[in-house]
């Protein structure tokens, strides 16, 4: 009876050592050697994952960071200045400029301004609307509202709108991943440069059909008449195409723009509300 | 035992409502809108202005490079505009609109109903003339005719294959034309095989076509070489590397074309509409299309003019139900469904199909029971569920390697889902976004 | 003309299979062999299966309302199914707890712990099955005589199975010649009288069954023949190696679960691989590891076992073994 725990015992102990001596040369003969320091600059990443810089993931991003000779064209945009100068700090390196921006969604396109003219009855996925005709209105530049840029979204920071049917962008939420930018099929979503509390001026339209059509198929597209452009003192405005566009980097947030549009497609966000000016001097011209 | 292909398939029900109607003539509309992209391939360069007057059979749009045809006035009268609209495509596509003034035809073209069955034409002219005359594939892919009828150096045709088989339910352009016009499409298949220099045309025809079937036996037996072989009914015989396999049992590699395997296929529209081009020099401005559907109160096959509206079209066969849902332009399995009633008839447009609001709308998609019938059904042996999820996590290199670019989009596999999922809507997804992938890899 | 149109990708019909339909097909298919294990049981056949249908519906209802918040699906049928086979897994006369026990193993954990209908890897009712077998050893083997439609269900006069009767021999040294006598024969076996599961003894009832689901197409013939197959050949050449230690291949077959197994558990959608090739090397494996554990092993029956074993390597199949595609190799004829 012992000597068959002794041999039970002696074996199993043998194979133990065994597997462990051929665990060791394994392990040496396939290792591979990484820099710590990537270690240390992804903790320091988001974690988020979401591909917003052009890499697989916050790995990747680190990977390229400690590899590179400067930080040329390589940024977190979710973590910003803070996380890239710490980035900077780790690696002994310049910290970059960044410029923090924000997502805005260029249609405006709500069923109040733009008819229906056919139902989508298919899987609700832009790609596949858009792989299939022009919209359920008569406009074949605008929004889907079926919400591919919700699901790309890792900050849950679009919802749809069920007013509008339009995606909703939170200005806090959204860290300009550009996560939205690449799966918006229509190519709808910019990213703009973010300025004081918010503020915003944009085109909300995408519309490249002349003005006749555009109009016709929705009230509030860019009908590219040329008035922003007139109006704007600082050369901020181009048409091209169809449809005017606004330099974020040049505009000074006038407001010109937005009460020239004829189509009201120029949005103006997150502004005082303005003096009622003409109405009240109309009133007196009535008294 | 009746020849057909091996793998998948399906049997939809075939509700051919209208293989008894003869072809009928439609009235000419007041204005018609021809699109300059029927085919596959560049679009045509329009080449005439607004105001000009013109004859039916004119060409208002020329073909620009190989792939690509002729674009014919359909109508006399006069250009109004050159502006767009929207097409079976689904988007605003540029069309030439023309209002009508009379019936003046081309003075070159025959109007005559005379069978011509000598083939004056060498075999170079006749494929120019497909190309001059805007012949293309009439079954609905609408690959230029002429592209198909030029076999590349180095590669050999031994046998044209004729496709009547019509697999799609609803439809019968295909049927009625055999019937009424054997004649014409026998000589058709005849210049084909000149063209291609050929002395074999096999003509499948599905066994629910034997009225059909009996007629052209009958009179193939005055023309050498072409053979007319039944086959069993079965949902998508009409896709050519089906047909080619159910005909002669060659399999066309996975990527490459009929051409590969020595065959080269046209559809019986085809053959009619060649016959037409070459012995009665009338170029291709007008084309059968089947109008039905279970609501419709006349259902029927129309001779109509390229760039009628489909409205027209609906009036003549006895106006649109009120509970129309939807409308098909094609078959039910892989036709297009418009987006308005103004989209006008193209070269391409085999059939209108209308549907009833109630048969409209699509069952809930549900969970996948992995029943495995999309893999059974698949005519190309590929894996319909597999192809969905990877194209729904955008995995789009594992698809590509599962073979999602053999997919011809038939259908069979959302077809058959007893869960109602829509494998198809995403595995087309991830088809063209491999296809453009692979296009770009191609670039760098 | 004012008609709003719908817009949607082809294919614009379908067929009018639903996941509904193919599930309530099944239960069509088994209600032959349902009636028939009433006709030898008596009531116990009845209770069995009205209590495992009850608490799988049940349970399912109360994971998916309460623990998963989700949409409930019971009516689709998958539960129902799942119920009725877990019952004809079981003696007829088991106590009403166990069957409530093996039934929330089927539903709770064997198919709701992996994401409910088309996610699991294993057979929820033979996992249940298993889970009773191995738990309840005792109630599990001992199986009613039939003794016609009057059995009372607790009180039924119990035996072995044919295929315990063999196993039991053979261990003892008996040859199969002196076995023969104790158990059915070949005709008797065909219409069911003999003891064992409840929905396993009639092969006539169940090949109506199976012959129901061809016809509907809801299961294709590749995984049962390739069951019935390879229990069939490599019983057979056991025998013409020693007839009086292997029994024949007609008794491997109509004793014990080969047939309800092949039919309708091995068949089960979501557990069996998902082309032709894979779904008869799945099917060759289940036969040649049910005759093993039959011959070699430690119980008599090992239909169920050979299944999961089956099940696990499923995935495996659907990753590495593809359909023939069409225009694979070029054969020009």
């Amino acid at each position: 009876m012992s000597s068959t725990v002794i041999i039970t015992v002696a074996c199993l102990s043998l194979i133990a050592f065994l597997a462990a001596v051929i665990l060791y040369f394994v392990a040496q003969k396939f290792k591979v050697f990484e820099d710590p320091r990537i270690d240390d600059v992804q903790a320091i990443l988001p974690a988020a994952n979401c591909g917003g810089c052009g890499f697989a993931g916050c790995r990747n991003l680190a990977e390229a960071l400690v590899k590179a000779e400067t930080f040329e064209g390589l940024t977190c945009p979710v973590g910003g200045a803070s996380v890239m100068d710490q980035v900077a700090k780790i690696l002994g390196k310049e910290p970059p400029v960044v410029e923090p921006k924000v997502a805005v969604l260029r249609c405006n396109g709500s069923p109040e301004f733009r008819a229906r003219t056919s139902i989508y009855e298919g899987v609700p996925d832009c790609r596949i609307a858009h792989n299939l005709f022009q919209g359920e209105t008569d406009c074949s530049y605008g929004c889907f509202g079926l919400g591919d840029c919700v699901r790309a979204c890792a900050f849950e920071a679009i919802y749809i709108s069920t007013e509008t049917g339009l995606p909703v962008i939170s200005d806090e939420k959204c860290v300009s991943c550009g996560a939205c930018v690449k799966a918006c099929p229509r190519k709808l979503i910019e990213l703009r440069k973010k300025a004081k509390k918010d503020r915003k001026i944009y085109v909300a339209c995408s519309n490249c059909d002349k003005g006749g059509p555009a109009r016709r198929a929705c009230k509030v597209a860019c009908i590219a008449c040329l008035k922003c452009q007139k109006v704007c003192e600082f050369d901020a405005i181009k048409i091209e195409n169809n449809l005017a566009y606004i330099d974020a980097t040049k505009c000074t947030f006038c407001r010109k723009c937005v009460t020239e549009c004829p189509t009201g497609s120029i949005l103006e966000i997150n502004f005082p509300p303005r003096k009622p000016k003409v109405e009240v001097q109309a009133e007196t011209v009535n008294a | 035992m009746l020849k057909t292909f091996p793998i998948g398939g399906v049997h939809p029900p075939e509700n051919k409502l209208t293989a008894g109607s003869k072809i009928q003539k439609l009235d000419i509309p007041a204005t018609v809108a021809i699109p300059i992209s029927q085919h596959i391939g560049a679009p045509a360069t329009v080449s005439v202005n607004k105001g000009d007057s013109v004859k039916a059979g004119q060409v208002i749009a020329t073909s620009k490079g190989f792939v690509s045809v002729n674009i014919h006035s359909s109508v006399s009268g006069k250009v109004n505009k050159v502006d767009t609209l929207i097409d079976t495509s689904g988007y605003k596509q540029t069309a030439i609109f023309i209002d009508t003034q009379g019936d003046e035809w081309l003075e070159t073209i025959d109007r005559t109903d005379e069978l011509k069955t000598e083939i004056k034409l060498s075999s170079e002219e006749i494929i120019k003339k497909c190309q001059e005359s805007g012949i293309v594939g009439l079954g609905g892919a609408t690959f230029p005719s002429h592209v198909k009828l030029t076999v590349p150096a180095g590669k050999k045709c031994d046998v044209l294959i004729i496709n009547g088989v019509e697999c799609e339910p609803y439809l019968t352009s295909d049927h009625r034309l055999m019937l009424e016009h054997g004649k014409e499409v026998l000589v058709g298949i005849s210049i084909l095989m000149k063209a291609l220099k050929v002395n074999r045309a096999l003509i499948g025809i599905e066994n629910n076509k034997s009225d059909a079937i009996e007629h052209l036996k009958t009179l193939a037996a005055s023309f050498q070489g072409i053979e007319i072989w039944p086959l069993k009914v079965k949902y998508p015989q009409g896709a050519e590397k089906q047909l080619i396999k159910a005909l002669t049992n060659r399999e066309v590699p996975s990527g490459r074309l009929p051409i590969d395997v020595n065959t080269v296929v046209h559809n019986i529209g085809t053959a009619f509409a060649v016959y037409e081009a070459v012995q009665k020099n009338k170029p291709l401005f007008e084309r059968v299309v089947t109008i039905t559907g279970k609501s419709l109160p006349k259902p029927g096959n129309y001779i109509v003019r390229i760039g009628t509206p489909v409205n027209k079209l609906i009036e003549a066969a006895g106006g649109l139900p009120e509970n129309t849902g939807k409308i098909i332009s094609g078959g039910p399995m892989m036709g297009k469904a418009l987006i308005n009633t103004d989209v006008p008839v193209v070269k391409g447009t085999s059939g209108i199909i209308l549907v009833p609001q109630d048969e409209a709308g699509r069952s809930e998609s549900q969970v996948c029971i992995r029943c495995a019938k999309c893999i059974a059904v698949c005519p190309m042996g590929l894996e319909p569920y597999l192809l969905m999820s990877l194209s729904q996590k955008d995995l789009f290199e594992k698809a590509e390697k599962e073979r999602i670019t053999d997919c011809m989009e038939c259908g069979s596999c959302s077809y058959t889902c007893p869960a109602g999922r829509p494998l198809l809507d995403f595995i087309r997804l991830g088809k063209s976004t491999v296809i453009r992938m692979s296009r770009e890899r191609v670039v760098k | 003309m004012s008609n709003i149109l719908k817009i949607s990708l082809s294919p614009h019909s379908h067929s009018p299979e639903t996941t509904r339909k193919l599930m309530f097909g099944v239960v069509i298919a088994l209600l032959p062999a349902l009636l028939t294990s009433v006709f030898y049981f008596g009531y116990g056949a009845i209770i069995v299966t009205s209590v495992s249908v009850a608490s799988c519906l049940l349970f399912e209802y109360l994971i998916q309302r309460f623990v998963l918040r989700k949409p409930v699906s019971i009516t689709d049928g998958s539960a129902l199914v799942t119920g009725l086979l877990l019952a004809f897994n079981v003696p007829s006369n088991l106590p009403v707890f166990i069957v409530i026990i093996g039934s929330f193993v089927s539903i709770a954990i064997a198919k709701m712990t992996f994401g409910g209908l088309g996610n699991n890897p294993f057979n929820p009712a033979l996992v249940g099955r298993v889970f009773m077998l191995i738990s309840f050893p005792v109630q599990m083997t001992s199986w009613p005589v039939p003794g016609g439609f009057g059995t009372g269900y607790t009180d039924a006069i119990t035996g072995a199975t044919p295929l315990a009767i063999i196993k039991e021999g053979i261990k003892n040294g008996e040859s199969l010649s002196q076995l023969v006598t104790q158990i059915p024969t070949p005709a008797q076996m065909f219409l069911g009288k003999m003891g064992g599961s409840l929905g396993e003894v009639a092969a006539v009832a169940l090949l109506i069954g199976f012959i129901y689901l061809l016809v509907r197409k809801i299961i294709t013939w590749h995984v049962p023949v390739s069951v019935i197959g390879s229990v069939a050949v490599f019983t057979a050449i056991l025998w013409l190696i020693n007839p009086e230690k292997y029994a024949s291949p007609m008794f491997h077959i109509l004793a014990g679960g080969v047939l309800l197994g092949a039919i309708f558990m091995a068949t089960d959608y979501v557990t069996s691989p998902m082309n032709h090739r894979s779904q008869i090397i799945y099917g060759c494996g289940i036969g040649i590891l049910t005759v093993i554990i039959r011959v070699w092993g430690a119980y008599p029956e090992g239909v169920s076992f050979a299944i999961l074993i089956m099940n696990a390597f499923v995935p495996l199949m659907n990753a590495y073994i593809k359909p023939r595609r069409f225009g694979e190799e070029v054969k020009n004829g």
